[in-house]
């Protein structure tokens, strides 16, 4: 009505006023949050040892699992997507599955394969390897519950691609593993690198797999959500310092991620 | 024969033999649905047959029984079959030189040296300005253009072309039309297309499909000057009439009788086809006008403007008329008229 | 204008919707003030009724589970909603305008804390003690007898962070005994300790008494001496805003009383240390 300019959208008047509603749901408790940081004392809170540890395990076991899901993700996002199996479906499923699940219960089950007493670890122990408690626990904690995101983006990415561009790398003379790396990712690169922000966002805010999996050490297996629900008991101020450098942390990740689909058209030289 | 290939795929209800000589270029025609584009993706080994067998100069392609078990099959990135598609396809992440290196460096070149070879292709191709642009930045045809020299730079035993001409516009088409008859020559080369022109163009030779199956094939001029199927007729321009040989002419499934001039020496009591151009045909109201032979009571089912006159369809024959006798005759879907039909325009010959 | 019934439309449809999502907000913001009928009544002399919101730590599930009924059986009028999380959590709670009528907490601190913001209604009352006890799963695997065994190297020891209660508690005794614990992990609660046990994870874990009574035989306790050196008191109150006066201080009454200590010394709870009255 007011820009002459605009296409019609579609969108009646109404859907915005729910929309709003929607937004502050989200938004308005972030202001409250950063209504109550105690400015006078946050960067003192914020650069404390126990915080920086916590800051820095974090940013770490989050790029590690960044890593992992990439690894594991991209293949098994291929074979959900290009490949033909008995049991296909069941399977996208059960990789989705730690979308759904509280990641207590991730916690729980991962302790049962990888814990002393577990699945896997009774063998590992053998062989000399503990993942209880260590920053490996946390690590394979996060990962579960990021790995989903990973799979799911990339799954869809490749979908809408199809495989036309592949089909004909193929005549071409390119082998698979040729055109996998010359074509496909290239041409997904959108999608994995959203699907590979998102797992790292996903591992930043990983907390109940963690605490139930890996416990809570300084420096080994305390990341920074573990700290903030740790420094609550004590100093409220802290805790919400805390979050802010959390929340800081994720909309820089997010930011960054809507970047790189345009860059990588102009960049990436050949 | 350097390429034999034989094939069935039941789901698609396909069963095709054919054979291409050292430097032969064959065009496909057929209806859409008729099989092309599954006879290009299983000489590429995009698409498994059931059965069947296929060798390009000693190299087999794949040799299927009919069991299904075992068998030979060749990746597709074995084979030297590059196809060149509708639309261009190409990587958009690539420059168009590296898409035109793409084959050279998939055949193990080094990044200089299939650089070098792109460069060669592109020149080929009037293309080698575009060297540095990305594929968003260049026109249907100029990326069509760089399609064909990528295909070409994979020196491929056989170049699968599936249609390249039909996403470009009606300014692009010619150009390239001109471009594929330069690089083709001497090449083996199938090329699936629904233009006729494109036949005459480029093929040697004219494969017409239809359900699945080969309908008729023959040298390009034998075919569109004397199609046997109504598909290559259609193609050709041409009406065409099955019926019976008779001594002055033939006579159709239902008492239809057309004279004309009987070639190839037919026998009466043979099958036998008759074809004539629509501008031959003349439409009158009444039965009584004209010539007594080769007069064929109709109803019309479609007028269509066809350059500057107006084709009167009546089933699957066809008359050529201009504006003005067809505003005077007050044509309109549903009449009934008749058709009259020169002898000397009508060629009958035997099926 | 053609739209306008349209237009009118939507407004009303907007409307309708805005104040049922109001309507839905203010319900959540209400829970400043306590839930439902604040009509408490005395019914005789016998019994009374109404509704009684109790915050207790989550140290004293049990016997106030067994505690709440109890009060039930006497009130038959009476319904107690019960509310376990850590003392923490419930101060927070309670800060934040939680419909609390009574809260029990398991240290002073945060019922200090309570107290110095004025949210309690008289002075908390001490009403059980705990004390610490090293709790390790079924058969002992790493044989531990006595404090100074957990500072053993290679023992995978786990205890609560100094910044909640129970690891506050096992740092005095640390202290007391002159040993240091080198923990593969410092957890945010009691729970969490005993749940790194439970799982074979941890060889051992310092917990409260009442936990290792309560866990079953999913886990053994391995009593030291030096635990008395750090006892934990349990303080109980009711609080100011709370509109069952009456049947708060009933059930704080029953609590503090010969039943609430039977009940108590049931779950493993030690009598308090200075016994008050409220």
């Amino acid at each position: 009505m007011s820009s002459a300019n605009r296409g019609y959208a579609g969108v009646p008047a109404w859907i915005y006023v729910v929309a709003a509603l929607g937004g502050l749901l989200v938004l308005l408790p972030l202001g409250a949050m950063l209504a109550r940081v105690n400015w006078g004392r946050f960067i003192p809170l914020i650069t404390s040892e126990s915080s920086l540890t916590a800051l820095w395990l974090s940013l770490r076991t989050s790029a590690a699992s960044t890593i992992l899901c990439v690894v594991l993700g991209v293949p098994l996002a291929l074979v959900l997507a290009r490949g033909s199996f008995p049991g296909q479906r069941v399977l996208r499923s059960l990789v989705l599955l730690p979308l759904v699940l509280p990641p207590v219960v991730g916690g729980i089950a991962l302790l049962y394969t990888f814990g002393r007493q577990g699945l896997l670890g009774r063998s590992l122990e053998f062989a000399g390897i503990q993942i209880a408690f260590s920053t490996t626990a946390v690590v394979l904690a996060q990962t579960f519950v990021a790995l989903p995101f990973l799979v799911v983006s990339l799954e869809g990415a490749l979908r809408t691609a199809g495989n036309r561009y592949e089909a004909v790398a193929a005549t071409l003379g390119a082998r698979p593993t040729t055109v996998l790396r010359r074509v496909t990712v290239p041409l997904v690169l959108p999608g994995l690198a959203s699907g590979a922000v998102l797992s790292f966002a996903r591992s930043l805010g990983e907390f109940g797999a963690t605490l139930t999996f890996a416990g809570s050490l300084q420096g080994v297996t305390r990341t920074l959500p573990l700290e903030i629900y740790l420094q609550r008991e004590t100093d409220a101020d802290a805790a919400v310092a805390l979050s802010l450098v959390l929340v800081l942390v994720a909309v820089i990740v997010v930011g960054l991620s809507r970047r790189p689909s345009r860059s990588t058209n102009l960049g990436a030289a050949p | 024969m350097s390429f034999r290939f034989s094939a069935t795929v039941q789901s698609r209800g396909f069963e095709v033999s054919l054979a291409l000589g050292p430097a032969e270029t064959v065009a496909v025609l057929g209806a859409n649905g008729a099989g092309k584009s599954t006879l290009l993706a299983v000489i590429a080994g995009l698409l498994r047959p059931d059965s069947g067998q296929a060798d390009v100069d000693g190299k087999v392609l794949f040799d299927l029984g009919e069991a299904a078990a075992g068998g030979i099959w060749t990746a597709p990135h074995r084979r030297g079959t590059a196809l060149l598609a509708q639309e261009p396809l190409l990587f958009p992440h690539l420059s168009a030189l590296d898409n035109v290196a793409f084959g050279p460096r998939s055949a193990g070149l080094s990044r200089p040296a299939s650089r070098e070879a792109a460069r060669h292709w592109l020149r080929e191709v009037d293309a080698e300005s575009l060297a540095s642009r990305r594929p968003a930045r260049l026109s249907g045809g100029q990326a069509q253009r760089i399609a064909i020299a990528r295909s070409l730079a994979a020196n491929p035993e056989i170049l699968l072309l599936d249609e390249p001409m039909a996403a470009l516009d009606v300014h692009a088409a010619p150009l390239l039309r001109r471009l594929l008859k330069r690089v083709l020559a001497g090449r083996r080369a199938i090329i699936v297309t629904h233009d006729v022109l494109d036949a005459l163009m480029l093929a040697d030779r004219i494969i017409v499909l239809d359900n699945g199956g080969i309908a008729e094939e023959g040298p390009t001029k034998e075919v569109l000057r004397k199609p046997r199927s109504p598909f290559a007729a259609r193609l050709a321009g041409l009406n065409l009439l099955t019926g019976t040989l008779s001594g002055d002419g033939i006579t159709s499934g239902d008492g239809l009788h057309l004279a004309g001039h009987l070639e190839d020496g037919g026998q009466a009591g043979d099958d036998g086809i008759a074809v004539f151009p629509p501008s031959a045909v003349s439409v009158f109201p009444t039965a009584a006008h004209g010539s007594p032979r080769n007069t064929l009571p109709v109803t019309i089912t479609d007028l269509e403007p066809h350059g500057d006159q107006v084709r009167v369809r009546a089933g699957g024959l066809s008359a050529d008329i201009t504006p003005a006798a067809s505003a005077d005759l007050g044509l309109a879907p549903g009449m009934t008229v008749y058709f009259v039909i020169k002898a000397t325009a009508v060629s009958i010959y035997p099926a | 204008m053609r739209f306008f019934p349209r237009g009118a439309r939507s407004l009303i449809l907007v409307i309708a919707l805005a104040g049922v999502l109001t309507a839905g907000l203010t319900g959540c913001g209400s829970a400043g003030s306590p839930p439902g009928n604040s009509s408490t009544t005395a019914v005789g002399s016998e019994g009374l009724s109404g509704n009684l919101t109790v915050f207790a730590a989550a140290s004293l599930k049990l016997p106030f589970t067994k505690l709440a009924d109890e009060f039930e059986a006497r009130n038959p009028g009476s319904s107690v909603v019960l509310s376990f999380a850590g003392s923490s959590d419930l101060a927070t709670q309670i800060t934040q305008g939680a419909p609390a009528d009574v809260v029990a907490t398991a240290d002073t601190r945060n019922m200090a804390k309570l107290a110095d913001a004025s949210l309690l209604d008289g002075a908390p009352t001490n009403f059980a003690t705990n004390v610490l006890t090293i709790a390790v799963p079924p058969g002992n695997p790493a044989s531990i007898r006595s404090f100074n065994d957990l500072a053993r190297p290679g023992t995978k020891v786990v205890v609560c962070a100094s910044q909640v209660p129970c690891g506050a508690a096992a740092d005095a005794v640390e202290q007391a005994v002159g040993t240091t614990l080198k923990p593969v992990s410092e957890e945010s609660s009691v729970t969490d300790v005993l749940g790194k046990v439970t799982s074979g994870e941890a060889d051992a874990g310092l917990v409260y008494v009442t936990d290792v009574k309560g866990a079953g035989d999913r886990v053994v306790g391995v009593p030291f001496a030096e635990a008395g050196s750090a006892v934990t008191t349990y303080p109980i109150a009711s609080v100011a805003t709370s509109r069952n006066k009456e049947l708060a201080s009933a059930f704080i009454a029953l609590v503090t009383g010969a039943e609430g200590a039977k009940v108590l010394a049931e779950a493993g709870f030690g009598a308090p240390e200075v016994p008050s009255h409220g």
